[in-house]
């Protein structure tokens, strides 16, 4: 292989140190995109399930009719989806934005209502007994203890986000898949391989970054965790006990069909 | 509106329905592209995601790999392997399709073995049944409608992502999208995406029939009417008294796969480790 000469460029290898730097203007620009398209995409998909999921919960038959919009849209592949946008949005981002925010609406809306339908009866009523309303209800009880679920449904939708970014090339902007389109057409071999590596690499970064959020969002859950294990629970008040002992079983909450033997439905 | 017109007439022409580029004959190559790739991955994904929820260990694992699969683009792996190893050809877009596949697969029947009522399985053991025969006779039998669920998604998925086979020359329904796209034809583009939907909603039906077929009598499912947190158990923790609820037995319209996805999401809470869904 060596033996064709010139460099790593020419002769078409996977990995190519020669190609980062001679192109790292175009990867940087790749980069942005595929950030910027993914941001905003999931900030207004986060915009439209709140309120949404609010909706829900207060008329439950939009339930199914919004499960189910969603879900069809959910089986439209991306990329007919971008084509079906074209004469609307032509061949700009705001089609890719268009199509990504309809996908991660269909996670968010269904994490988003698991997440607060999760929360155990027993602490909504007795902070109903406490005197507290809805606004606060929802604010102070229900948000922190959906959290877990929240972040778990806002991660899966940037990561399956960052994936379906790509597939926007084929309107010209699809962030780091636009490497990846022009390389299929030229066969350029370090072109494709660095852009998925950092198509990937977005994607894991990503991840942690909401891991990062969600323990700093939620301290309470890794000082019980630490607390337990020297042995002996200290009380810490009454309703920080109580919130303390939800939420270490916040798996069980996640999960709308996981209720406590003795839970009753509110 | 007058796109969806378009849409639905260029579909009624029947001149676009037969010969080898028609629509029977991408039909016909889309459902072996499906059926291929979601097979396989059935083949090496099901096996593990059982054995996983069986043993009860190694769920960090199992979210894990389902996690890390779904970061992966599947543009980016069918334009590896094309321009790689594999070149174009329809060969790419399975190998492709099934790495896409298995994620959904692992992850739903892992949760699906591992939240079987811990009662049914301790009085299953207690009457003296072998760990095979545990695994065989209540785990699987009671675990099928979430394994199913699994299937579902998978199908469903791989339905519309088999359409970027287009993209690197390969057939399938996808085909009519490309051209349409390229060719600026919005009614045959339209009239493809139209077609890849209503595929997906066949495919998902026909898998729920299955399901319910072969669902076994015992295994009651949450129906709708009964509310969507019916009298499932606690997460597999605890034993409760009612039925070994098995959850979301609905179209993936309804409240079962949103149950699926807060299931996941507490499978992969449990385990720390990157979320898996949908």
């Amino acid at each position: 292989m060596a033996s064709a000469g010139g460099n790593c460029l020419t002769r078409n290898e996977w990995i190519c140190g020669r190609y980062l730097t001679t192109r790292s203007d175009e990867l940087q620009a790749a980069v942005r995109e595929h950030v910027d398209l993914t941001v905003t995409s999931v900030a207004i998909g986060v915009a439209l399930a709140v309120p949404l999921v609010l909706v829900a919960r207060r008329w439950r038959p939009a339930v199914g009719l919004i499960g189910s919009i969603t879900s069809i849209l959910y089986t439209i592949p991306s990329l007919a989806f971008f084509a079906l946008l074209l004469p609307i949005s032509g061949l700009s981002t705001t089609t890719v934005r268009i199509g990504l925010v309809v996908y991660t609406l269909v996670i968010l809306f269904r994490g988003f209502l698991a997440g607060l339908d999760g929360v155990p009866p027993d602490v909504l009523e007795s902070a109903r007994g406490m005197g507290y309303g809805p606004v606060r209800m929802l604010l102070t009880v229900e948000l922190p203890l959906a959290l877990p679920a929240i972040v778990t449904a806002l991660r899966v939708a940037t990561v399956s986000t960052i994936a379906l970014v790509t597939v926007g090339a084929t309107v010209g902007h699809g962030g780091l898949g636009n490497l990846i389109y022009d390389g299929l057409g030229s066969t350029f071999k370090a072109e494709v391989f660095t852009a998925s590596v950092l198509c990937l690499a977005l994607a894991v970064v990503a991840d942690l970054l909401l891991v990062l959020l969600e323990r700093l969002a939620t301290p309470w859950r890794w000082r019980a965790r630490a607390r337990r294990r020297p042995g002996g629970r200290r009380p810490g008040g009454p309703a920080r006990a109580a919130k303390t002992s939800v939420t270490a079983s916040v798996p069980a909450a996640a999960s709308p069909g996981a209720e406590t033997a003795a839970g009753a439905r509110p | 509106m007058s796109l969806v017109v378009d849409g639905v007439r260029w579909l009624g022409d029947g001149a676009h329905w037969s010969g080898d580029r028609g629509i029977l004959a991408r039909l016909d190559e889309h459902l072996r592209y499906t059926g291929a790739s979601v097979g396989i991955a059935a083949a090496l994904a099901l096996p593990v995601g059982i054995w996983l929820g069986h043993r009860g260990r190694g769920g960090a694992l199992a979210v894990t790999i389902s996690g890390a699969l779904r970061a992966v683009p599947t543009f980016a792996v069918l334009v590896l392997l094309a321009i790689g190893p594999l070149g174009l050809g329809d060969r790419t877009t399975i190998v492709a399709l099934v790495i896409f596949a298995v994620a959904p697969l692992v992850a739903n029947s892992y949760v699906g073995v591992r939240e079987v009522d811990p009662g049914a399985r301790e009085a299953a053991r207690g009457m003296g049944m072998s760990g095979w025969q545990v695994l065989t006779r209540v785990e699987l039998p009671l675990a099928l409608p979430m394994i199913m669920l699994g299937v579902r998604l998978a199908a469903v998925q791989v339905v519309a992502t088999a359409t970027i086979a287009s993209l690197i020359g390969g057939g399938g329904l996808g085909r009519f999208v490309a051209d349409g796209l390229v060719q600026n034809d919005r009614p045959q583009a339209f009239g493809g995406a139209i077609l890849v939907a209503v595929l997906a909603l066949v495919v998902d039906g026909a898998l729920l029939g299955v399901t319910r077929l072969f669902t076994p009598a015992g295994v009651t499912t949450t129906r709708r009417g009964r509310g969507r947190r019916g009298r499932a158990r606690p997460a597999g923790r605890r034993g409760t008294t009612g039925t070994t609820g098995t959850t979301g037995e609905e179209t993936l319209g309804g409240t079962g796969a949103s149950s699926s996805v807060a299931r996941l999401g507490g499978a992969a809470d449990l385990a720390g480790k990157p979320g898996t869904g949908l």
